[in-house]
């Protein structure tokens, strides 16, 4: 393993980060704010509370997650798809790196820029309402895994992405539905029986409910099936990542 | 000793079919200077890029000190740098940080004091923490150099390093490689400018259409292939050259009072005798003679329109 070249894209990722580090800080700070005057108050003072829980907090652990997904897929697709739309990426294909070395590279990066986030997100949210976090570590370890498996994704389709609407393509028409009907303003149990089961077909739902368990104890779905469905979510993205490492398919001509 | 890039049929089919590299064999010795010259779209640049692991060779293979670049290429390209056709940087970043990048992507440790070196030796040490979009395309060019030399490559790939840069700064390059190969530095160039691989190359390769067309010592390229030129002072000016002298390949310059003869130094009658012969028939009288050697670059114009042919 080349650690330092590792080191080296990570550092380097992280460095445009930091330069803009006020700007990293203050968008979700403010997207916060008014996610929580918007849906905390409006909604809020109709639905007091969600299964013994105060709405205001019932859909922190949402809002977490909905940025943190989207976070980890633009900062992940942006970052690979960027050396190869301005041809730096010659400087990977003729380093002596292998794909593995540039993943974790950039995957390790963007997860760490949009777990800051989360962070910032949670920090704001726990000015607005009164947080007590049942499980902590399980928290961090679903926010993180989050964070990795999400980046990964978004590393798979910067490599696909032939132009910057592609780019866009996927979290646009995918992703964002996926993680707004995945539970994150809502309990599951609200719904209609028909789609309370449509429901269960989206990974996001599990992902959602095992990170607000973490929170407050409590679950859509049992916490086992939320682990294993954000593991084989993490697998899926490995084996895809793993193909695509076998193949050089899009990177290599 | 063995050559320290040894290239063995290598050849590179494009995924839409077309054959860029139709079988390229070449050996290359340490610390040698080699300009590979050949018109747009020759397959220059591929033959660089199928070495440095841009692209995948289709067969054949590239051997980098005793290291396969496909097999073994952690080893080989730990020993190559590129510096690339295109000057591909980002616009956003200093040029410190972009030098800093390669070395790390080389797995070398951090060495300020060398990049120093590299910097001042390039001219760009005041533009340390200038972002790329504010340099001029030479300083971009000298910051691409930089990178390929942050991780001190055995073996420099220079594709038209000198590509848009004025004759200043051609110069400058051309010390440069010179600096490089009394370090040890194996450079591999290519270029339009045959003034370039006449200046500062050991060897010259020609390429066209995928094939190396030719590979000689410049000194044995220009003395075997050249054409020679046979300068005749007259002692009075012609107004025209004479009917009787028709059958020479003759010009007329220096307002008549030079004629030039051509001729081929590989054949065994260069036709001479016969030229200075009809000359003293005619009447006309010597001054002084002298012979010149062509350039590369007739030789080169020469070679590629034999090869259409
Ligand atoms: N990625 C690619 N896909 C398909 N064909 C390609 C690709 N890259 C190059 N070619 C083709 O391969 C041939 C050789 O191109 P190459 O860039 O190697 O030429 P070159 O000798 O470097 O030319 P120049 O002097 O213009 O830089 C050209 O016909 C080109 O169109
Ligand atoms: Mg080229």
């Amino acid at each position: 393993m080349n650690f330092a070249a590792v080191f080296a894209i990570y550092r380097y990722e992280m460095m445009r980060f930091f330069r803009t580090l006020l700007q990293s800080f203050i968008s979700p700070v403010i997207s916060t704010s008014l996610y929580f005057v918007v849906f905390g108050t409006a909604i809020g003072s109709r639905i007091q509370e969600v299964d013994g829980i105060s709405y205001g907090a019932f859909i922190v652990p949402g809002l977490i997650m909905l940025s943190v997904i989207m976070q980890s897929i633009s900062n992940a697709s942006f970052a690979i798809y960027f050396p190869k739309f301005i041809g730096t990426i010659y400087e990977l294909l003729s380093a002596p790196v292998n794909f593995l070395e540039i993943v974790l590279g950039y995957v390790g990066a963007a997860a760490t820029k949009s777990l800051f986030i989360g962070l910032v997100i949670l920090g704001t949210a726990s000015i607005f309402v009164d947080l007590q976090i049942a499980h902590p570590f399980a928290m961090i370890a679903f926010l993180v895994l989050t964070c990795v498996s999400f980046a990964l994704m978004g590393f798979i389709i910067g490599i696909w992405a032939g132009n910057f609407e592609q780019l866009q393509l996927v979290p646009l028409l995918i992703v964002t539905p996926l993680v707004f009907l995945g539970g994150s303003f809502y309990s599951i149990s609200m719904l209609p029986p028909v789609w309370q089961t449509i429901t269960m077909f989206n990974p996001v739902v599990y992902l959602i409910s095992g990170f607000r368990w973490a929170f407050f104890d409590m679950a859509d779905v049992p916490i086992g099936m939320s682990l294993l469905a954000i593991a084989a979510f993490t697998g899926l993205c490995m084996a895809i990542v793993w193909w695509i490492f076998r193949t050089g398919w899009r990177i290599r001509a | 000793m063995a050559p320290i890039l040894r290239i063995n049929d290598l050849r590179k089919t494009y995924k839409g079919g077309f054959e860029a590299l139709k079988g390229v064999t070449l050996d290359i010795e340490e610390g040698e200077i080699l300009a590979l010259l050949g018109p747009n779209g020759a397959g220059k640049t591929t033959l660089i890029s199928t070495i440095c692991g841009i692209t995948v060779p289709t067969s054949g293979t590239a051997v980098v000190a005793g290291h396969d670049t496909v097999i073994d290429y952690r080893k080989a390209r730990d020993l190559i740098g590129l510096v690339p056709q295109e000057i591909n940087l980002e616009p956003f970043e200093t040029v410190w940080n972009t030098v800093r990048l390669t070395r790390g992507l080389f797995g070398k440790r951090r060495d300020d004091a060398l990049l120093e070196k590299i910097l001042r030796r390039l001219s760009l040490w005041d533009k340390k923490s200038s972002r790329i979009k504010e340099l001029s395309g030479g300083m971009k060019r000298r910051v691409l150099i930089a990178k390929a030399l942050s991780h001190e490559p055995r073996v420099l790939f220079l594709d038209e390093p000198t590509a848009g840069v004025d004759v200043e700064l051609r110069k400058d390059m051309w010390e440069i490689v010179a600096d490089l190969k009394a370090d040890g530095v194996t450079i591999i160039l290519t270029t339009h400018y045959i003034e370039e691989a006449e200046a500062i190359s050991d060897r010259v390769g020609v390429i066209d259409d995928g094939q190396l067309l030719l590979l000689e010592e410049k000194e044995h390229l220009m003395a075997r292939m050249g054409k020679k030129h046979l300068h005749i002072d007259l002692r009075e000016p012609l107004s025209a050259i004479p009917p009787g002298l028709s059958d020479h390949d003759l010009r007329l310059e220096d307002d008549g009072c030079t004629l030039i003869y051509t001729y081929d130094t590989k054949k065994d009658r260069t036709g001479i005798t016969t030229l200075l012969s009809a000359l003293a028939a005619e009447g006309i009288i010597l001054r002084d003679l002298s012979t010149r050697q062509s350039s590369l670059e007739e030789i080169f114009v020469g070679l590629v329109k034999e090869g259409a042919a």
